[in-house]
């Protein structure tokens, strides 16, 4: 059910400036359908990167962000080749990961 | 004659000036545009329409690769840059998502009722057509708007989208050319576009299929075209229809010679 994310990893000096696409409804638990029933709460709780295996960053979040949301971050030390993994894991237990190769700036 | 010339020189950057000449709104919505287009949503619907147009699908279990969308089977690479135009198989002009269609129908075994039924965005569906219409558009950004006029057929499309754009009816005795053919109209903040000047014809054509945040959905042409109708009050125009590609013959047309930036994002 989960899609891919989007993640771009470019390297400025030694700072590589990450931004990631995430698909996901974002439901707010405030929205009605056409039928006029609450659409239920479904949303990205936690976000989490790593850089080779070793985890940078990790957050919470709300049903505040919108939907298919972008995040950007910037993670210093990186170098050409190395691995970003970010993953996600939504109120209902749903998560996905994926993974990009950090690249120079062209 | 030699001073007639020198007096068009003159008059040149003037003119310039003035179709360059911007609303202040309109120039920071096009700002907040620029910030979104680096991280547009599009791109998610990019990589699953490029996902349904290579996996094998449908009835037939077939993937998309044979689909000719104008430069030959399987070519897709500035494909929707030359599109609408004729096509010999069905001999009619088609647009992008037109022979999109087409191509599911032949290949895969779809049902245009089927495909029909619903064929645009919801919050919670997005039609394969539209996704395989990003992916197919996103292979022409950075090149050159080139809708062909040379086939008779599509001198005929333009002949009648123009006809259509111009054609007042329906309750509120609304045209295309009522909103899109004068200078500085806008619905609420949002400056319309002339399409009738050259230099912003190509605001028809830019920017679809596009992403739009009020909902997060990703639209296509078909879905404006049908959504210009009903806002006009005039009969629903059929779902990749003849009538709509001679539509987006007409206004491709007059865009020809632009750059196409590839799937954009709408406020």
């Amino acid at each position: 059910m989960a899609e891919p994310m989007k993640i771009r990893a470019t390297l400025q000096g030694d700072v590589a400036d990450v931004r990631v696409l995430m698909a996901h409804p974002m439901e707010t638990g405030q929205r009605k359908d056409a039928a006029g029933k609450i659409v239920p709460l479904h949303f990205i709780q936690s976000i989490g990167a790593t850089l080779n295996g070793k985890p940078v960053f990790s957050a919470d979040i709300s049903q505040a962000i919108s939907r298919n949301p972008v995040f950007a971050f910037k993670v210093k030390g990186a170098r050409a080749g190395d691995t970003i993994a970010i993953t996600w894991t939504d109120n209902k237990g749903e998560t996905r990961t994926d993974q990009a190769v950090v690249r120079a700036a062209p | 004659m030699r001073r007639a010339l020198v007096l068009a020189l003159a008059a040149a950057p003037w003119l310039h000036a003035a179709a360059q000449a911007e609303d202040p709104v309109a120039a920071e919505f096009d700002k907040f545009r620029a910030v979104l287009e680096q991280d547009n949503p599009a791109e998610l619907f990019e990589v699953k329409g490029e996902e349904l147009w290579t996996k094998p699908r449908g009835p037939k279990n077939a993937s998309l690769a044979a689909c000719d969308l104008g430069l030959g089977p399987g070519v897709v690479k500035g494909a929707y840059a030359q599109l609408p135009r004729y096509f010999a198989d069905v001999d009619r002009v088609m647009d992008a998502e037109a022979r999109i269609v087409h191509c599911m129908i032949t290949l895969q075994g779809y049902s245009y009722a089927e495909l029909a039924k619903q064929p645009f965005s919801s919050l919670t569906r997005t039609p394969d057509p539209v996704s395989i219409a990003t992916y197919v558009a996103a292979q022409s950004a950075g090149m050159k708007i080139a809708a062909p006029q040379a086939h008779p057929k599509e001198r005929a499309a333009y002949a009648a989208g123009q006809e259509m754009f111009f054609y007042r009816a329906g309750p509120y005795d609304f045209s295309c050319a009522s909103c899109h053919g004068v200078d500085d109209k806008r619905i609420r903040t949002q400056p319309l576009p002339n399409f009738t000047r050259p230099a912003q014809a190509v605001r028809a054509v830019q920017g679809w299929p596009g992403y739009r945040m009020t909902g997060g959905v990703m639209h296509t042409l078909q879905w404006r075209m049908n959504d210009c109708f009903r806002q006009q009050r005039f009969p629903e125009p059929g779902y990749a229809s003849e009538m709509v590609s001679a539509l987006l013959t007409y206004l491709t047309v007059n865009a020809n010679g632009h750059e196409y930036r590839g799937p954009g994002i709408k406020r």
